[in-house]
């Protein structure tokens, strides 16, 4: 049969839209993980043993799980109880969450890294305990694990192929779309590849910067 | 001048980490204005003891009065929180290693607490960080990082930081111990200047030419009491304690080395 790309500019435009929706739901999962990150990261920390625990059980259900099932859950386990969610909702919750966990573990790891110094100053001037976190160790915390929080991102940017399976018409969806009409399995898959490194290309060149900037304070 | 209240006073303090007491009842009073400065071998409490004074190390038993404020009052967790934060903003601290936020410009440093506890405006905290910045001569650093910063200059922001919160009393935890000698001067030039301007000092130094010239009084501590007190020239030319006296004398000795 052999192997035609001549079929790709026809479809091209589904890809593209693919490709624009694994952006959307890479981006919005990406802010909800790096916030949720920060957020576990302070209640692993410092929360009261009443809201600690019951974290501790919602952070290993997110790393001892496969987030295929944790996306299975959000989007068809959900709706018995009531919440259902749009699939791209789904998915962002899903894959948000899911990293928002390992994140969290990097900025814990960070926070307890910060000099103590800097807390006792901050506490010298008169700052409370949650102004010193906010201002002072925190975005320290952070600054430190920018370069391994964007390895996370690149990680997601991959797993967000997951969420064709609950119907968002993302690239991996939209290029099996391309496939079922065509039947022409290598040449969309090898261009969603390509689709998939590009988009990763991108997020290397916006975390770059992103340490470039963080790296004027060393 | 005798029957006049203490500015700052500590009263019977008392400190043990379990059955290791490091503050065995020690009471000091300072007057306003005064600078006091407390010598001694390490481990013999005596930044346990400035610690103290603004509760970063808790005392286990006696007082600490800041004017008609007991800084250490016994409160509800919650309630101590709220009075604690209170007074911090009054005892200014600086310390060994500077603790300058590294993520923060020279600037932006100095504006954090003003801004946030104080209410003051951006334009404010700006015109505020100025001033204090040429007070201690690093007005054209404003906009630098304290990584590139020296030892010296990082020490002379961490005093405009302090400053900047208009404290009623200055603490310095051994602030040039951690300098290259060529970098001590700077900071003793800048805490001279303060002495001159009258401001309230309690020093913990192993600077005894400094605490001579600029001290009104000298405690010699050791293993966690006061040995002995006075004006600097009878502390430090004429000890009647034999412990001082054998401090001293290490002291010049690895010091003139």
């Amino acid at each position: 049969m052999g192997l035609d790309f001549s079929v790709i500019p026809k479809y091209l435009d589904v890809i593209l839209l693919g490709a624009l929706w694994t952006i959307a739901i890479t981006v919005a999962a990406a802010l909800l993980s790096f916030i949720g990150g920060i957020l576990f990261a302070v209640i692993a920390l410092y929360a009261p043993r009443a809201i600690r625990l019951p974290f501790r059980a919602f952070e290993w259900l997110f790393m001892g799980t496969p987030l295929l099932l944790q996306l299975f859950l959000i989007y068809f386990g959900l709706v018995q109880i009531g919440i259902d969610l749009p699939a791209f909702v789904a998915g962002v919750i899903g894959l948000g969450l899911h990293f928002a966990v390992y994140n969290s573990e990097l900025i814990q790891t960070a926070i307890v890294a910060v000099d103590r110094g800097q807390m006792e100053a901050a506490r010298t001037l008169g700052l409370s305990r949650g102004e010193a976190l906010r201002k002072v160790v925190v975005p320290q915390a952070v600054r430190d694990v920018i370069p391994p929080i964007g390895n996370n991102m690149i990680a997601l940017l991959k797993d967000s192929a997951l969420v064709s399976v609950i119907g968002v018409g993302e690239l991996t969806l939209s290029a099996q779309l391309a496939i079922g009409r065509t039947y022409r399995p290598f040449e969309f898959y090898v261009l969603a590849a390509v689709f998939y490194y590009v988009i990763n290309l991108g997020m290397e060149a916006v975390l770059r910067r992103v340490e470039r900037r963080v790296q004027a304070s060393r | 001048m005798t029957d006049q209240k203490p500015f700052v006073d500590i009263r019977h303090a008392q400190k043990s980490y379990g059955t290791l007491e490091v503050l065995k009842d020690i009471s000091l009073q300072v007057q306003r204005g005064q600078i006091v400065a407390i010598i001694g071998p390490s481990g013999s409490g005596k930044s346990t003891l400035l610690r103290a004074i603004n509760d970063l190390d808790p005392l286990t038993g006696g007082e600490v009065w800041l004017e008609d404020t007991q800084v250490n009052k016994k409160l509800p967790h919650r309630q101590y929180e709220k009075h604690i934060n209170q007074v911090r903003q009054d005892i200014g601290m600086v310390f060994q290693h500077f603790n300058l936020f590294p993520h923060l410009t020279v600037r932006d440093n100095i504006k954090l607490a003003p801004k946030l506890l104080k209410g003051l405006s951006d334009a404010e905290a700006d015109k505020l960080a100025e001033e204090q910045l040429e007070k201690v001569g690093m007005l054209e650093r404003i906009d630098y990082y304290p990584s590139r910063l020296s030892g010296g200059q990082k020490q002379r922001v961490a005093i405009a930081r302090a400053l900047a919160m208009k404290p009623k009393v200055m603490l310095f935890d051994e602030a040039t111990s951690a300098l290259d000698p060529e970098l001590v001067e700077e900071v003793n030039l800048v805490m001279k200047k303060l002495a001159e301007e009258h401001m309230t000092m309690i020093i913990v130094t192993h600077e005894m030419g400094f605490a001579e010239s600029v001290c009104d009084r000298v405690l010699f501590m050791d293993q966690g009491v006061v040995v002995e007190e006075g004006p600097p020239e009878v502390i430090f030319r004429n000890p009647s304690n034999e412990r001082t006296r054998n401090f001293l004398r290490k002291h010049l000795a690895t010091a003139n080395k």
